[in-house]
């Protein structure tokens, strides 16, 4: 298994990506964004977290035209898996790979903390070690995590099975802690090979961190 | 020439920012302050003296990087 974790001026969980695959026993390469090709081979494409350029003008709008999204774009086109987490999950709806876009938090402030979210939706390869109902513990840290589409698109995402995550409190009941519409913490694609959240499965891989229910993620690639 | 770009969040759209603001407006005694939106602006000066191929070139940049037409919409005026 070969993991490449793409890397912006200003991404800053490049790292964290990298321990939490290596620690499932994956390959890792980070890629810096000026790069044109993805590493061949490459079983799975992460987009991480952090600030790319500043998140000037919009969290995600100037990556989204980095050299290398070029190269991005043509391995989802040809079926390649991509995963892209917070900033990463905003640069993929900016760059239209999922769909939606995220907005300011409902309540203006930059949240970090451990939330809860419910596992929607089980059929596809980020959740598969997962069971649709299943409450997980995952931080969350963001200032625009403030998933938004209209109801047209809603309906579709609801359709197809591509809402994956809530969030919930540990019961499984919503609790939305930034105004995201039906509370929604991640989605994927109609082909389900490229997914988004704003969740961090990453920081949550050591129990003595808080939670390792991140481990159940990411292992889900691993076996695919 | 300039172009001045407007970008604001599409109506229907919930602009916690505008809601913020009006609700301190309200609180400084502003009661009659109906509605407030937030958005940004971007003054382009551009090396071009043909508007109309400046309209077309502030749309594209619009439509590609400036606006996030999901979530906005946008207005250009060139003086």
């Amino acid at each position: 298994m070969k993991v490449s974790i793409l890397q912006f001026p200003g991404t800053n969980c490049e790292y964290d990506t990298q321990y939490a695959f290596e620690k499932l026993g994956a390959t890792t390469q980070i890629v810096w964004h000026k790069s044109t090709t993805i590493p061949e081979d490459t079983d799975l494409l992460v987009v991480a977290g952090g600030f790319s350029y500043g998140d000037y003008l919009r969290s995600g709008a100037i990556a989204k035209f980095s050299p290398v999204m070029s190269a991005v774009k043509e391995y989802a086109e040809n079926g390649g898996k991509i995963l892209g987490i917070c900033n990463g999950f905003q640069v993929l709806t900016e760059a239209r790979l999922l769909p939606g876009a995220l907005k300011r938090n409902e309540g203006l402030h930059f949240i970090s903390k451990h939330h809860h979210l419910r596992v929607e939706n089980c059929d596809n390869v980020f959740l598969k070690k997962l069971h649709t109902g299943d409450v997980v513990n995952i931080p969350i840290a963001h200032h625009d995590g403030n998933y938004y589409i209209n109801d047209e698109g809603l309906a579709e995402l609801e359709a197809n099975g591509q809402i994956l995550l809530k969030y919930t409190d540990a019961n499984g009941e919503i609790q939305n802690p930034n105004g995201s519409v039906a509370g929604i913490a991640g989605v994927c694609n109609k082909e389900k090979n490229i997914f988004g959240l704003m969740p961090h499965p990453e920081r949550a891989m050591e129990s003595l961190l808080g939670s390792d229910d991140g481990i159940k993620m990411l292992e889900g690639f691993l076996a695919s | 020439m300039k172009a001045i770009v407007n970008v604001f969040l599409k109506a229907g759209v919930l602009d916690s920012q505008g809601k913020a603001v009006h609700h301190a407006l309200n609180s400084l005694q502003f009661g009659n302050v109906e509605d407030v939106r937030v958005g940004k602006q971007i003054i382009l000066k551009i090396n071009e003296t043909d508007k109309e191929k400046a309209m077309s070139d502030v749309t594209k940049m619009c439509e590609d990087l400036l606006a996030n037409t999901v979530i906005e919409d946008y207005t250009i005026e060139l003086v």
